[in-house]
């Protein structure tokens, strides 16, 4: 059976020209790029590469970009630095819809003695830049907004939060984890003080990711250790994993024009599909300011996991924000800071697109996905035989 | 992924037994869409007064649709006598197990079972007196009250662990509230009889043990008990605790706490040296 792989935001495929600059790394050059010898040192040459191209791809300087082991390794290191630089301050600004990455650190800095904001969303999910103002006190250290939300796609607008935040002498940092390949991103026309990637969402392997630490941005270091990353980030570096992130960054800065014009026409095609031939279906999220690969579609009266599973069946693999899948009591965290009803977020699908994708793909999931509701459907006491709403308990 | 068996995914994809008896003799619907999962359980019997057929109705996920669709499977043939004895573990067994962050669909079977005959039988479906607080997941006022009375639950969010009341929509957890404030207002029938010095020092020993310092474990700290000199205990931080700037605050709101509850109201603690 084919896979049919729409679930790019979990994690996506490893591009093949990505792999294939990673290979020599993990056999024949394997010198530690540290050594003062040319074998050890023609790898730290490749990694000074790689930097230079992760900053080509975000409009910065090879010197700000600081190599982590993923994106919450780096959402860490920045909002524990921003914490470790500035003593004095107390409070921390995030959002309701932040990834865990952030979420669940600061629940934990509020409990080692921290205050923390969670800024509230609409039922779009778009945030209230007044409510950010408002929100900024002397005591508060930094913000901490994602770009591009991992579940909805939906964009904040984080380079006017940032100046917000700036204005008031704030740090700011953002999770750029989701949008990072998938919409254009340029350090130089905004003042953000530290912003996360993760290689994996953008096809280069899992175990590598990418702080930006802007020049004359005081930061205190997370993993305590040897001088690799000019101290800012002890340990022997993922050699390959770098090395395959820089050439993700390569790819990604010639992808960026397929990504807002190709992919984007198969993901609202996809949508606009699925939403005229399954009736009781919307989308979750604000569809203006969205990332172009990324739809959240809920449907009706029926369970996210029920069907993931029948779509698995056809190899198709999507996510849900549904209880169920995560083992927990309640739905989603982002779709209920955005107000959706329980009975639509229990039977949420994300679809999530890449530059892989074909229009076959697409295709083929908008003819099977509505027999899968239907099944589904017919299976549940919610649902009558006329096929309309029915009574809500 | 879930590790469901085959036998679950067999009945998931392919479930028996789905749908609605016309006018049947017993009808009984469990859960809501809020909380994820509900069912709807129909029988008919025979001339024998055994289950002749059952058919159901399921809104959740695929181990939900399977236990419906085990239960159904399980009771036909059964008397109602023999039906009430099927427990929701029988279920589970007959799917060759489920995991356990998904026992609860196995219980929304049986209850759904439960309900339906009584249904039929026309007595009560609830215990006499006995108010349904969390809608979402079915939960009376009586079942919280035993819960929180018998493991001494002080939080909404304790009871939600307990019960599972006040996990779906939340919009319950200020009459969950209510009732926690209400049983801890009642008055301790037994007296509790005053500690010898020797009991409160074990008890003090068995909290910190038990209570405590696991939770400090989990964040890298730990704490050690030094003295106790009539009410007041003294401990020594160890670990990230003995860093940790807001220690005092734990001390004070957590370890403090603990044994105020669990060994005298008049318990101090205090940390050696300061």
């Amino acid at each position: 059976m084919k896979t049919i792989y729409m679930d790019n935001n979990a994690t996506a495929k490893v591009a093949d020209e990505v792999l294939q600059a990673m290979l020599p790394y993990f056999s024949d050059f394997y010198g530690n790029p540290s050594s003062m010898h040319t074998f050890g040192g023609q790898v730290g040459r490749k990694i000074q590469q790689a930097r230079g191209q992760v900053a080509q791809l975000l409009g910065a300087q090879p010197e700000e970009i600081v190599f982590t082991s993923c994106g919450t390794e780096s959402d860490n290191a920045a909002i524990r630095s921003a914490l470790a630089v500035q003593p004095d301050k107390r409070h921390i600004i995030i959002s309701r819809v932040e990834h865990p990455a952030v979420r669940v650190l600061c629940d934990h800095l509020s409990r080692e003695g921290y205050r923390v904001t969670q800024l509230p969303v609409d039922k779009g999910g778009i945030l209230d830049l007044e409510l950010l103002e408002k929100s900024l006190t002397p005591d508060t250290a930094v913000v901490s907004l994602m770009w591009g939300n991992n579940e909805t796609g939906v964009i904040f607008p984080v380079e006017e939060a940032a100046r917000l935040a700036h204005d008031r002498d704030v740090m700011f940092h953002t999770d750029a984890v989701q949008a990072t390949g998938k919409i254009p991103i340029n350090m130089k026309n905004n003042v953000i003080d530290m912003l996360s990637i993760s290689g994996h969402k953008m096809h280069a392997p899992k175990g590598v990711g990418v702080l930006y630490v802007r020049r004359g941005t005081k930061f205190a270091p997370f993993l305590i250790g040897g001088h690799q990353e000019k101290g800012r980030r002890g340990g022997t570096e993922n050699t390959p994993g770098i090395i395959g992130l820089g050439k993700a960054c390569e790819l990604a800065a010639q992808n960026l024009v397929e990504e807002s014009t190709r992919v984007k026409r198969l993901r609202d095609k996809l949508e606009k599909e699925l939403l005229t031939k399954i009736p009781q279906s919307r989308v979750n999220g604000d569809t203006e300011n969205r990332l172009p690969n990324t739809t959240n579609i809920s449907f009706e009266y029926v369970e996210g996991e029920a069907i993931l599973l029948l779509m698995n069946e056809l190899g198709i693999c999507a996510s849900s924000g549904s209880a169920c899948t995560s083992g927990a009591l309640q739905p989603s965290h982002v779709l209920r800071a955005m107000g959706v009803p329980f009975t639509m977020a229990h039977g949420s699908i994300r679809f999530s697109l890449s530059i892989y994708n074909t229009e076959e793909e697409v295709d083929f999931v908008i003819e099977k996905m509505p027999p899968i509701i239907e099944r589904l459907r017919e299976m549940s006491p919610f649902w009558n035989q006329e096929g309309q709403s029915c009574a809500v308990q | 992924m879930w590790e469901y068996t085959d036998k679950v995914k067999e009945h998931f994809l392919h479930p028996r037994n789905v749908g609605e008896i016309e006018n049947p003799d017993g009808i009984a619907e469990v859960g809501s869409l809020a909380c994820g999962d509900a069912l709807k359980l129909t029988f008919k019997l025979d001339e024998n007064k055994r289950i002749a057929d059952a058919k159901f109705k399921t809104f959740g996920c695929a181990s939900a649709i399977a236990s419906s669709s085990a239960l159904t499977e399980i009771i036909k043939g059964m008397t109602l006598e023999e039906a009430l004895k099927v427990s929701n573990r029988d279920i589970a067994k007959y799917l060759g197990g489920l995991p356990d962050e998904k026992m609860h669909c196995s219980v929304m079977g049986k209850q759904a079972l439960e309900k339906a005959i009584e249904n039929y039988r026309g007595t009560p479906a609830l215990e006499a007196g006995a108010k349904i607080i969390c809608e979402c997941f079915g939960v009376t006022d009586k079942e919280i009250e035993t819960a929180v009375r018998e493991n001494n639950l002080s939080s909404v969010e304790e009871v939600t662990n307990y019960t599972k009341a006040g996990g779906g929509c939340g919009g319950c957890h200020d009459a969950i509230a209510r009732i926690i404030d209400r049983v801890k207002a009642e008055p301790k029938v037994q007296v509790e009889p005053r500690l010898t010095n020797l009991q409160k020092i074990r008890l003090i020993e068995e909290t910190i043990d038990n209570e405590i310092r696991p939770s400090l474990r989990h964040d890298g700290g730990d704490l050690e008990l030094i003295d106790v000199v009539g009410s007041r205990v003294i401990v020594a931080t160890r670990g990230a605790c003995a860093t940790c700037k807001a220690s005092g605050i734990t001390l004070k709101n957590f370890v403090e706490q603990k044994l105020k509850e669990r060994v005298s109201p008049e318990i101090i603690v205090e940390e050696e040296g300061k």
